[in-house]
């Protein structure tokens, strides 16, 4: 065959390659940190990038030439600075944890919400909200505002175990059968919600209505530290996963040819997913869309190597949440949107964009 | 040494799928597994893999059971070939080859991976594709993409030393091609096997077989039907008791290997 005509140095196109992966993560790192100066910046309070910079340098002891209030500083401490940081936290573990999903399933559809994460975390808090009045006793222990995550955290991993086992047989997990179990859990977790949206009082409902459409509001260090080791843990190690997850994409069969554990390497991802996202919807409530959004954008822009993927994923998801939380809070002052609405409003018709645009193409 | 599956049975459910064929590839030598449908061809070649383990016999890579190799260990060893390989998202086909790469990492440069992976996409004859999306390939071209991916688990460059013997194992890899690129992937399989890889293909083309395959192992009902060299196994007779099919045996006019004709 001509193949010297047309023949490329492989290792030219391979470093071009790595060249625009290194690129991108930058550009994705630059976009995090604008949207987190500008997240913390912007309120009714105003406080410039530059002041933002210099509090939190003195926060570490280091001396920069511009100046601030004391008003500015107890702001941005106190309470732009959990809120942002809690954005940060939940949209990496939700883009995550709905990357290292779509991969597991082969399917880019996939997302936390699909394997009943999120609706078992919701199911829980639910039931803490509504029937937490009678557990007085408890809740003279344990306040109810450390109650809820956990609750909702507990929930999410126990619909995770009932889609696994559902799923599994002989050591084996099927990755069709799991789609479908979390399908069936997501119904009856539905039916849960809304039996407890039936006994619940007026002032109940507001409560569950909120929780259910998520929020960043009213975040302190204390809950942010509860919840940010979860978080942390989940979502970091689903990083170490990329190998296997490429190798994935091949098949299961393929990937245990080329050496992967595959069954050790499938659970260990659904529990670290399941951790991320239910630690983060223990903490704001339930955020659609980011999981599936953000992947899908970054594949776009960087292709489907989870080596890249999944480190971008962290980043955009992170920058999305802080840009989304504060258009959430801005919008109709002085009132503030339920960030969830405001997710779907955006995720919900770019995603039908985004199956028209594809739809033919063949690939993802 | 050899990979070597001996008195295998497999059950799924009551259906008995294999019941106790025997089987070794040495190295450097290409081995093909015929049999009508249903034969059991592709459980075997599982068996073999090492993905399958039968309920009765056993399979060994050098005389220790395929099940006690460690899995990053075995892969080093052995590439298996799919029939079909889907993949959801669009890689490009030269990060596809280089997820064969993927047994040796750690144990392997970037520079070498690349170098192996051009040299297999070469020896598979996709060069001319490494830039494309693999989602936009037809099924041939993905087959060879896919050999050539295959070829770079276990492949080293020539002139090269390595120190183990390797197997190739090939579950109808002519399956999609045209017939130039049948022929083509097969002389890939006997480069190979030059190098000293050990190669094991399903194939259902007894002529294709027979011109390149040093021994042929016939499969009927999940039992040996006949095995040994193409002059030795392919007869009217063995034709018609597993193919139940009539044919007439004539020679290939320049090669002389025996070829098959329907009657």
């Amino acid at each position: 065959m001509a193949m010297s005509s047309l023949a490329v140095d492989i290792s030219v196109v391979a470093r071009a390659r790595q060249r625009r992966a290194l690129l991108a993560l930058w550009l994705f790192g630059a976009g995090l940190a604008a949207a987190f100066l500008l997240a913390v910046g912007y309120g009714a309070l105003a406080i410039g990038p530059e002041q933002a910079v210099t509090i939190l340098a003195a926060q570490a002891g280091v001396e920069l030439p511009w100046g601030f209030t004391r008003q500015q500083e107890a702001v941005l401490l106190a309470i732009r600075l959990p809120r942002a940081v809690a954005g940060i936290l939940v949209g990496a573990a939700l883009a995550a944890s709905g990357a290292a999903l779509q991969g597991l399933f082969r399917n880019p559809l996939a997302d936390p919400a699909l394997i009943g994460v999120s609706n078992g975390a919701a199911l829980a808090a639910a039931a803490m909200i509504v029937l937490g009045g009678s557990l007085s006793g408890v809740t003279a222990v344990v306040p109810l505002a450390l109650l809820l995550p956990l609750a909702a955290f507990g929930g999410g991993l126990i619909a995770v175990f009932l889609v696994y086992s559902i799923a599994s047989r002989d050591g084996r997990t099927d990755v069709a059968t799991m789609l479908l179990a979390g399908v069936a859990v997501t119904a009856m977790t539905g039916a849960g919600i809304g039996f407890m949206v039936f006994l619940s009082d007026d002032q109940q409902l507001r409560d569950l209505n909120y929780w259910m459409l998520g929020s960043l509001g009213g975040i302190t260090w204390s809950r942010l530290g509860a919840a940010a080791p979860f978080i942390l843990a989940g979502t970091l190690s689903l990083t170490f996963f990329a190998r296997p997850l490429n190798a994935l994409l091949l098949g299961e069969s393929e990937a245990g040819h080329l050496g992967f554990r595959v069954e050790r390497a499938k659970r260990s991802i659904v529990v670290m997913a399941a951790l991320a996202a239910g630690a983060a919807v223990a903490l704001t409530g339930v955020i659609g869309f980011v999981g599936l959004v953000v992947p899908h954008v970054v594949r776009l822009v960087a292709g489907p190597d989870h080596r890249l993927l999944l480190p971008a994923s962290i980043l955009f998801g992170a920058a999305l949440m802080l840009l989304a939380d504060l258009f959430a809070r801005t919008l109709v002052l002085p009132a503030e949107l339920p960030i969830g609405i405001l997710t779907a409003c955006v995720g919900g018709p770019f995603f039908i964009w985004l199956l028209l645009r594809r739809r033919g193409s063949g690939g993802w | 040494m050899t990979l070597r599956a001996d008195d295998i049975h497999v059950r799924f459910g009551t259906a008995e799928v294999l019941k106790g064929p025997s089987l070794a590839v040495a190295p450097g030598e290409v081995v093909a597994v015929l049999g009508p449908n249903g034969a059991g061809k592709s459980t075997l070649l599982s068996v073999l893999s090492g993905a399958l383990t039968p309920q009765g016999g056993q399979a060994a890579l050098e005389g220790k059971a395929l099940a006690h190799w460690p899995p990053s260990r075995l892969a080093r060893r052995r590439a298996v070939l799919p029939q079909h390989s889907e993949l959801s998202f669009g890689f490009p086909v030269l990060e596809v080859v280089l997820l064969g790469r993927s047994p040796h990492a750690g144990t392997s440069s970037r520079e070498e991976d690349l170098f192996i992976a051009q040299a297999c996409l070469a020896e598979a004859e996709v060069t001319h594709l490494a830039q494309r999306v693999y989602t936009t390939l037809s099924g041939g071209e993905r087959q060879r993409v896919q050999l050539a991916r295959a070829l770079a688990q276990i492949d080293f460059p020539e002139g090269q030393r390595h120190h183990h013997d390797r197997y190739l194992l090939l579950d109808e890899p002519t399956s999609s091609l045209d017939l130039a690129h049948q022929h083509a992937t097969l002389r890939t399989a006997r480069r190979a096997a030059a190098r000293g890889i050990g190669v094991l293909a399903i194939l259902h083309d007894l002529n294709l077989a027979a011109m390149y395959a040093d021994r042929l192992v016939v499969l009927h009902g999940g039992a040996l039907a006949a095995a040994g060299t193409p002059e030795a196994v392919l007869t009217e007779d063995l034709v018609r008791r597993a193919f139940d099919l009539q044919v007439v045996l004539s020679r290939h006019p320049t090669r002389g290997c025996p070829q098959m004709m329907p009657v």
